[in-house]
């Protein structure tokens, strides 16, 4: 007999299964990006996923862990994943290497490894990229037909591996501000919210091009709900939360705060409700605690888009909620069979 | 019809079933050689009444139920008591057991027996019949059934019978109900009877369609008020609590009696051993079992108590690549030390495992704190800080998070994807925290016995001085009248006050003692009920494994790295 106690029986299931089809689910949301803003993403993730599994091994290797069973988990891969699609795809190529490696050394290993860090690995590696490196941070480019000049595939990767731009070409010309961080500024220049809003780079509901990469990770995010990986609670909560409180201020004053839905579909509201919220081991484990978490999280997202320091603001709401995570479910602890008040 | 109520959580493992029905129950014939425990069902083992060479008859008492729990042993067939000693059984802690080994004579020749008439009889006397025929639940409990029967405080409003049978291969219930359905409800009516209940509801799972139809015919010919309900195939909803709250709504706490709140619940099983006991005066010698799993013909067999689990296994035909025996369903069941121990009362299935069966669960991997063990928890636990309280040894976290409640059903190891034994932490969370309350509780009573001491130390001392002191006086007396003043001096000498106020100060001291040791017993471990004194004895014999696993998993016990 295989086990010497019962149950004798498992699902067949894995952590690995569970996060390869998180991966699955952000390829929608990925080939949009590649439609939308041509392949230099696909560099990024690249790098990403090949710093995230060496920085694992490696990490492994220091830590006397096996190798082989945790890198077959695909969790680094995600990570990798998610910090590359947070960046600018242009970003010089060390960027993405010292972002994720410090997700995976840093975040993840040195709190224990997969299953222990209190931090979401990928918003830890944001975080210490957009405040150290807040320059190349902002190397955004335009989704197709609206920037000056459009790079090849062949002078992207020049530009990202060596920082060297063709002759004649100035690198104003080839990044562009995001849809958030146009709003933010012209905001600031006291034009109204429906003159700013006619300009090319935002579309039907916010960003050209970007919005369609949101819808890309919703689609996604709703296979994740239907195959039962994520639960409802956080993204559901998240973006309640943020339509909601955007929606008062858009009732209140509709030529300084934008429309709710624009903020669904601005930044990384989509795939942060859908992917990053949803990193069960930095997130709460009651129902009434994933409420709690999310809701926070959308109501730090919105108040920093609109009054914080940095354009979007996904990154510092997960962080700061993920402080709270202990907090939240010694608080929510649900009532146990048989034990309820006001139940027979 | 009812309205059904739902219990939060459960699973839906593969049921296999299928392969055990295809057959009526058999016979299994009488096997070459009995190994009778006496130690059958929860509580005191019986007395044993018979001695090596023996001829004894089929029914025969062979064990008398010790007072208090307990329960009856017979001889399950005619024939020689060979040997009465220690052998292994059916346990988890896979320590023997005494038990008395019977040579069959083949004549299989039954005891005079004599059935009587419930209706006319008191209560009382049917529980003693019930009692001295050995019938305890059948459903895997095995706790006596007369004692389950006693019309307590509690008004008993509604009989529950399971005929649920929700673990995966077990199909002895099913059977039983399909082909035996009118004795299980004329079990139902004694039951009834003893309980002064209002309406019986006979809980079975939607799975079995052919036991439903059998039992709903068998109940239509009852006066009673009887009704087959039909829930759904949910794991565990065969569990008395899980199929309680379906069937009325009613959440049975941990600890907390069901009769309190006005429910009982028996096995189909026990109810058709109850009517057999009483309208026939038949002790419970043979009992259905499932005998599936890697075997040539999967069926359900009527087996003699005692027999071995190798002369089952032989009769429905055994397969090389058998790498062991479970007794029980694989959610719950208990794996076997062998094919030598025999089946018991609470052998409802034997399953011969092979690797292709249940193929050895992967490497644990961390948890990640997903709460699929959550989701599916009947019992509405938090297993993913269960598990990790229990990991970290943090026993009276687990308490706090109700570790008592939980159940074992083991839905929380089933679907857990880093496959970490979930089930088999908590039963050692639970097994250290009860023996370090018995060693507390020893630890109290040494300190409970040196303070005794200490005051009767004090107290002869004190004797010795009264004495003493009586002495002196009485040669005072001696002394003559001459001086009654001086008298009267040594009389208040001799009193001294002192010395009650010490012996106070000793009494003050060991009620203080008492009363702290009493304040900080962990709650949810006082008043355990018998099944749970007999889960610790089980758990008792896990936890030299879960040490074992402990240090072999992927990671150290408290998360740290080892090389730090």
């Amino acid at each position: 007999m295989s086990a010497f106690f019962s149950p004798f029986i498992s699902k067949p299931d894995s952590v690995s299964a569970i996060m390869l089809k998180v991966l699955l689910a952000l390829l929608p949301g990925i080939a949009l990006y590649v439609w939308y803003f041509g392949p230099a993403i696909l560099v990024s993730i690249s790098l990403a996923s090949i710093t995230a599994v060496a920085t694992e091994a490696a990490m492994l290797k220091l830590r006397n862990r096996p190798i082989a069973p945790f890198l077959k988990d695909n969790s680094a891969l995600l990570t990798g994943w998610l910090l590359a699609l947070s960046i600018p795809p242009l970003a010089p190529w060390w960027l993405v290497v010292v972002g994720t490696a410090f997700s995976i050394a840093i975040a993840k290993h040195l709190y224990g490894g997969l299953g222990n860090n209190p931090f979401n690995p990928a918003m830890i590696g944001y975080a210490v990229l957009i405040v150290s490196f807040p320059v190349q941070m902002t190397h955004w480019i335009g989704p197709h037909g609206l920037g000056e000049v459009e790079l090849s595939f062949l002078q992207q990767l020049q530009y990202i591996f060596s920082s060297v731009l063709p002759e004649g070409i100035k690198f104003d010309a080839v990044t562009m501000a995001t849809p958030l961080d146009t709003l933010k500024t012209q905001l600031h220049l006291a034009l109204p919210v429906s003159e700013i809003l006619t300009q090319p780079i935002f579309g039907r509901l916010a960003g050209h091009g970007s919005e369609m990469v949101a819808v890309g990770f919703l689609i996604g995010g709703l296979y994740l709900l239907a195959t039962r990986i994520i639960s409802w609670h956080l993204p559901v909560a998240y973006l309640g939360t943020l339509f909601a409180i955007a929606g008062i201020f858009h009732l209140v004053d509709p030529t300084h705060y934008v429309e709710p839905l624009f903020h669904w579909f601005s930044g990384a509201a989509m795939l942060g409700a859908f992917f990053i919220l949803t990193d069960p081991i930095s997130s709460p484990t009651t129902h009434k605690g994933k409420l709690i978490f999310a809701a926070g999280a959308g109501l730090i997202t919105y108040l920093i888009r609109v009054y914080g320091a940095f354009p979007d603001g996904m990154a510092f709401a997960t962080l700061l909620m993920n402080i709270c995570v202990p907090l939240i479910d010694a608080y929510t602890q649900p009532k146990v069979f048989g034990k309820k008040e006001g139940k027979s | 019809m009812s309205m059904l109520h739902k219990f939060h959580g459960g699973v839906h493992p593969p049921t296999h079933k299928e392969q055990s029905t295809r057959t009526a129950i058999a016979t299994l014939p009488i096997p070459a050689k009995l190994v009778i425990p006496f130690h059958q069902h929860v509580g005191n083992i019986a007395k044993p009444l018979v001695q090596v060479g023996d001829y004894v008859l089929k029914g025969q008492l062979i064990g008398m139920p010790e007072d208090g729990i307990s329960s009856a042993i017979h001889a399950s067939t005619s024939g020689t008591i060979s040997e009465i000693g220690m052998q292994v059984v059916a346990h988890a802690s896979g320590l023997p057991d005494l038990c008395a080994t019977l040579l069959p004579d083949g004549k299989d020749e039954w005891i005079p027996k004599t059935g009587m008439d419930f209706r006319s009889a008191a209560a009382a006397d049917v529980r003693q019949v019930l009692r001295l025929a050995g019938v305890v639940g059948l459903g895997g409990a095995v706790f006596p059934s007369d004692l389950k029967l006693r019309a307590g405080k509690h008004k008993v409003k509604t009989l529950v019978l399971n005929g649920a049978e929700c673990e995966p291969y077990i199909t002895c219930d099913d059977m039983l109900m399909r082909e035996r359905a009118d004795e299980i409800i004329k079990g139902a009516e004694i039951m009834r009877w003893a309980l002064e209940a209002e309406q019986v509801l006979v809980g079975i799972e939607d799975n079995k369609p052919q036991a439903i139809a059998a039992m709903e015919q068998a109940a239509l010919a009852s006066t009673d008020d009887i009704k087959v309900v039909a829930v759904p195939t949910l794991y565990p909803g065969g569990g008395a609590k899980q199929l309680i709250r379906v069937l009325t709504g009613i959440e049975v706490a941990a600890g907390v009696r069901s009769t309190e709140k006005g429910v009982q619940c028996f096995n189909v099983a026990t109810a058709q051993a109850i009517y057999r006991a009483v309208q026939f005066g038949e002790p419970l010698v043979s009992r259905i079992v499932t005998i599936t799993g890697n075997v040539r013909e999967p069926q359900n067999l009527e087996v003699l108590i005692g027999t071995t689990v190798q002369d089952v296994v032989d009769y429905a035909g055994s397969l090389p690549d058998t790498d062991g025996y479970i007794m029980g369903g694989p959610m719950m069941g208990l794996p076997l030390p062998g094919a030598t121990v025999s089946i018991v009362k609470a052998a409802n299935c034997i399953i011969a495992s092979s690797p292709k069966i249940f193929p050895a669960p992967p490497p644990a991997m961390p948890c990640i704190r997903c709460t699929r063990c959550a989701e599916v928890c009947p019992a509405e636990l938090q297993p993913q800080d269960l598990y990790w309280f229990a990991k970290s040894k943090e026993f009276g976290k687990a308490q706090e998070f109700s570790l008592f409640d939980c159940i074992e059903c083991g839905a929380c190891s089933y679907v857990c994807p880093s496959h970490i034994p979930l089930v088999q932490y908590y039963r050692f969370a639970k097994s250290e925290i009860w023996s370090r309350e018995s060693e507390k509780n020893s630890a109290d009573a040494a300190r409970d016995r040196f303070e005794f001491r200490e005051y009767r130390i004090e107290r002869e001392k004190q004797e010795k001085a009264e004495k003493l002191a009586a002495k002196e006086k009485a040669a005072a007396e001696a002394k003559l009248a001459a001086a009654k003043l001086a008298e009267a001096q040594a009389a208040t000498s001799v009193t001294p006050p002192p010395m009650t106020e010490a012996q106070a100060k000793i009494q003050a001291a060991i009620e203080q003692a008492k009363l702290q040791a009493a304040a900080v017993k962990p709650k949810n471990t006082e008043q355990l009920t018998p099944q749970q004194l007999a889960e610790i004895a089980e758990i008792e014999a896990r936890r030299a494994h879960i040490h074992e696993l402990a240090s072999t998993d992927t990671e150290p016990p408290n998360g740290h790295d080892k090389n730090q």
